[in-house]
């Protein structure tokens, strides 16, 4: 139960800063993709179920308030929740490389996914030129971000671990 | 811990769950392309959670932002204060502005024509609460919905000119796709000779030069000239007529010597879009009206 309200938390304040706050720090129009770092992040601390899960909400809310149709981005981040769920067995909390790297591919993947879908179906062909000016800037910020976000929800991971873990003894014994 | 996780994995397997959650989502996307409905109650009960919050966060935020310009203005006004006792290269670049400024008011006084066909439509203030969450499109959302009466494909301006459209109502908020917005067409015309033509959004030239690429003018006589100021066609089924877009910024020939491209410099200030108008009144097409004849 703690678990849901902190991921729903979580989930609603990153939604909030993503298009609130950041849209007004962005550096030459691009704001950094903090979704996706709490979907990656999550998969990875956690596995692919509830990867998928964080994901798939992420996603819900996106599509509700911006997307074309319903379900769209749902389905994308569900699937970037639950691919970082491959890498849970290789996670290692102290270890920041793998997250970093891992975040960073998520979110280039989207990007691509996004571009194919929405851009070059709509024979935008210019790719190196979304590349440079969408997706490795994208990249870039949210990799920044990623650094302090990352210790963040690493923190509060923990702690309701931490707490599941004396609920689940207390019920045993 | 162990127990615990075999605990787990009873219910549904990652898999399954997987496949399932894919199912929905693309059931999902069927339903609504095909009904043409966005969500529904989703809609309603995310509207009634998130909005009231982004309202709060943007209107701290722009206390905060404009104590910070404050600031930042006036450290700007300290140091050009400076710079001003010691260069006289200075009071050129002040005539440059005031020649700018003069060539804005004529522009202006051109306009007054237009301003009045603005007035005629109802208008309903809103604010923009938050901005598309990703980088590729721009969308925002306002805080009005179907309670406050706005309507699907109701059109938005802001200031002097036109912003986008309402593509999604919820009963507290809207979503409104921008006319810049990668997605976006719209049938303009320009007002000195009504030559209709197709201002698209593209995210490349917004990026590059913040500038509207246009295509299909015909205009065989060359009177279209840099400067005219576009406005919406009256042939657009989604626009009303006469909100003004921008003017042109840039003509090229086509290479079929029948039409010309171009670009267009917007009037609105896209980046810092606080507060817009929407117009209650959706472009009457007469197509109903065509079916009760027919019948």
């Amino acid at each position: 139960m703690l678990r849901k309200i902190v991921l729903f938390l979580i989930i609603a304040v990153c939604f909030l800063l993503q298009t609130t706050v950041f849209p007004a720090l962005s550096f030459a129009g691009i704001a950094p993709n903090l979704m996706i770092i709490v979907v990656s992040a999550f998969g990875l601390m956690r596995g692919k179920k509830e990867g998928l899960v964080v994901g798939f909400f992420c996603g819900l809310l996106i599509d509700i308030f911006f997307g074309f149709y319903l379900g769209v981005y749902a389905l994308l981040y569900m699937n970037v929740g639950y691919a970082n769920g491959f890498l849970q067995k290789r996670f290692f909390p102290d270890d920041i490389k793998l997250p970093m790297i891992m975040i960073g591919a998520s979110d280039i993947a989207c990007n691509l996914v996004v571009y194919t879908v929405m851009f070059l179906m709509r024979a935008r062909f210019q790719f190196p030129y979304y590349l440079r000016a969408v997706i490795i800037p994208e990249f870039v910020y949210t990799m920044v971000i990623t650094i302090f976000m990352y210790i963040i929800l690493l923190k509060i991971n923990q702690r309701v671990e931490a707490y599941e873990k004396r609920r689940a003894k207390k019920f045993d014994l | 811990m162990k127990r615990f996780r075999s605990k787990k994995k009873k219910h549904i397997s990652s898999k399954y769950l997987l496949m399932i959650m894919s199912i929905v989502c693309v059931l999902a996307m069927f339903v609504s392309l095909v009904f043409n409905i966005g969500g529904g109650p989703l809609h309603t009960v995310a509207g009634y959670v998130f909005v009231p919050m982004q309202q709060g966060i943007n209107t701290s935020g722009i206390w905060i932002s404009d104590k910070v310009h404050d600031f930042r203005t006036l450290g700007d006004v300290l140091e050009e204060n400076r710079e001003l006792k010691a260069k006289v290269d200075d009071l050129t670049t002040q005539l440059n502005k005031v020649m700018l400024d003069q060539y804005e008011l004529e522009n202006y006084r051109n306009l007054l024509d237009l301003d009045a066909n603005y007035g005629e439509y109802d208008k309903v203030a809103a604010h923009v609460i938050a901005s598309d969450a990703g980088n590729w499109f721009s969308s925002f959302t306002i805080d009005k919905g179907s309670k406050h009466g706005i309507k699907k494909g109701m059109n938005v301006i802001a200031g002097s000119g036109l912003v986008g459209i309402v593509t999604e109502v919820a009963p507290n908020f809207a979503k409104v796709r921008s006319i810049i917005d990668d997605s976006s067409n719209v049938s303009a015309m320009v007002l000195t000779t009504k030559d209709n033509f197709n201002v698209s959004g593209s995210l490349m030239s917004m990026n590059e030069s913040k500038l509207l690429p246009f295509s299909e003018l015909q205009d065989e006589n060359d009177e279209v000239k840099l400067g005219d100021p576009v406005v919406t066609s009256y042939v657009s089924d989604q626009y009303q007529q006469g909100l003004l877009i921008g003017y042109i910024y840039e003509i090229r020939v086509n290479s079929n010597n029948l039409t010309k491209s171009g670009t267009i410099m917007p009037v609105v200030d896209f980046k810092h879009l606080q507060e817009v108008l929407v117009i209650t009144e959706i472009k009457n097409t007469g197509e109903g009206e065509l079916r009760s004849v027919q019948e």
